[in-house]
């Protein structure tokens, strides 16, 4: 594994994340036709696919991209400016939510692809991801951490869920057409 | 790609930029123990100002704290419904200037001039072997793909379109992330038949 491939690698998932944060918004059908938009997924994908180094360095690298002010978030927010927003937690969340998902992922590289999937989506992408959202939440909008929870975190959880699906099933097409891929299991 | 930045010559754009980084670090720490209702409006008024000095165009920036609005009456609403409403509000006008403060240095600063400000700070990195050069390589990269994945993601979209009379669908995210990682591939190759992150002159 060449440092270059590495290099390219990273850059590609921060791109990835970024475009999934600005395609457009996806309408599911199953799902009462709640729209959501993909950013998590991508930084969900890119521990997933990645493993927990370069997946955790994608996600660095994309936020500092936003901090040089460019649109990446979703919606197209960016600069310095979100980081100071009462969001800004999640943000934080999204780097060690990717490292985490693509160190389950790789603790879990000898099962089932499709478990390891669910397992390190829903503990990396959803529940780190928000423990270190509401607490920046709680502080900046001067609430309890209970409040914030419900305020923050429940009404996105059933989109997360929904995310955790489709990462899985992103991961499962990929370890069975491009099994090269998926460097955390390699 | 559309940045933030508002090409200019104002006194926010000639202040160089690790001034302008290490105001608003200061001041985001400064501001901590002042929690009163009048410091609040007074800061918001004060950064709001700032956005005037840059003219019109300017003013009309301070719109980009509008994605935000919701949340802040989310925020309000359960503070008046826990009786305080005042803290509330001094909490949405402190989060409403800090995040407007932190956004007038990134439409004032060029990107470039923002990434050599922070440079130094990456320096240390270069023990796990992230160079300056390979950062850059990297952020320019990111800016490259970013276009082209979501011209990929179109091109899916409309062949999706043309089969189903849908639109979107979830079901374009596997391929879309196949089609991606194929990229990487070749582009990684290419790198590397050009000398790789390091150029030609080093290993």
């Amino acid at each position: 594994m060449s440092s270059d491939r590495s290099l390219v690698q990273i850059a590609f998932y921060a791109a990835l994340i970024a475009a999934l944060g600005l395609v457009p918004k996806i309408e599911l059908g199953l799902a009462g036709g709640i729209p959501i938009t993909a950013q998590s997924l991508g930084v969900m994908l890119a521990g997933m696919m990645l493993g927990p180094v370069r997946g955790g360095l994608a996600v660095a690298l994309l936020l500092f991209l936003v901090a040089l002010g460019l649109p990446f978030l979703a919606g197209g927010r960016g600069g310095i400016g979100v980081f100071y927003g009462m969001t800004a937690g999640y943000l934080a969340g999204y780097f060690f939510g990717a490292v985490a998902v693509g160190a389950i992922m790789r603790a879990m590289r000898n099962m089932n692809v499709v478990f390891g999937a669910i397992v390190s989506g829903v503990l990396g992408g959803i529940v780190v991801v928000h423990a270190f959202g509401v607490p920046v939440l709680a502080y900046k909008a001067d609430m309890t951490l209970y409040n914030a929870f419900l305020v923050g975190s429940l009404p996105f959880i059933p989109g997360d869920l929904i995310k955790v699906a489709l990462a899985t099933l992103v991961a499962h097409t990929i370890a069975r057409g491009l099994p090269s891929a998926m460097l955390s299991r390699s | 790609m559309i940045s933030l930045y508002m090409a200019g010559n104002s006194w926010a754009h000639r202040l160089p930029a690790r001034v302008k980084l290490l105001f608003l670090f200061v001041l985001s720490l400064l501001i901590i123990p002042f929690n009163t209702l009048w410091f609040s409006a007074a800061l918001l008024a004060f950064v709001v100002a700032l956005y005037a000095t840059l003219g019109r165009r300017g003013l009309e920036k301070v719109k980009v704290v509008r994605p935000l609005l919701w949340m802040m009456v989310i925020i309000l609403l359960v503070h008046a419904f826990l009786g305080d409403i005042e803290q509330g509000i001094i909490a949405v006008l402190r989060l409403l200037a800090m995040v407007l403060l932190a956004n007038f240095i990134s439409i004032t600063t060029h990107m470039e001039a923002l990434m050599d400000a922070v440079e130094p700070l990456f320096r240390p990195l270069r023990v796990f072997g992230i160079s300056p050069m390979r950062m850059s390589l990297a952020v320019a990269l990111v800016i490259r793909f970013v276009p082209v994945l979501l011209a990929v993601y179109a091109s899916l979209q409309e062949a999706y379109k043309a089969r189903t009379a849908r639109s979107n669908s979830w079901r374009l995210l596997a391929p879309f992330a196949l089609h991606a990682i194929k990229m990487t591939d070749h582009v990684s190759e290419a790198l590397t038949a050009r000398g790789g992150a390091d150029g030609f002159d080093r290993s």
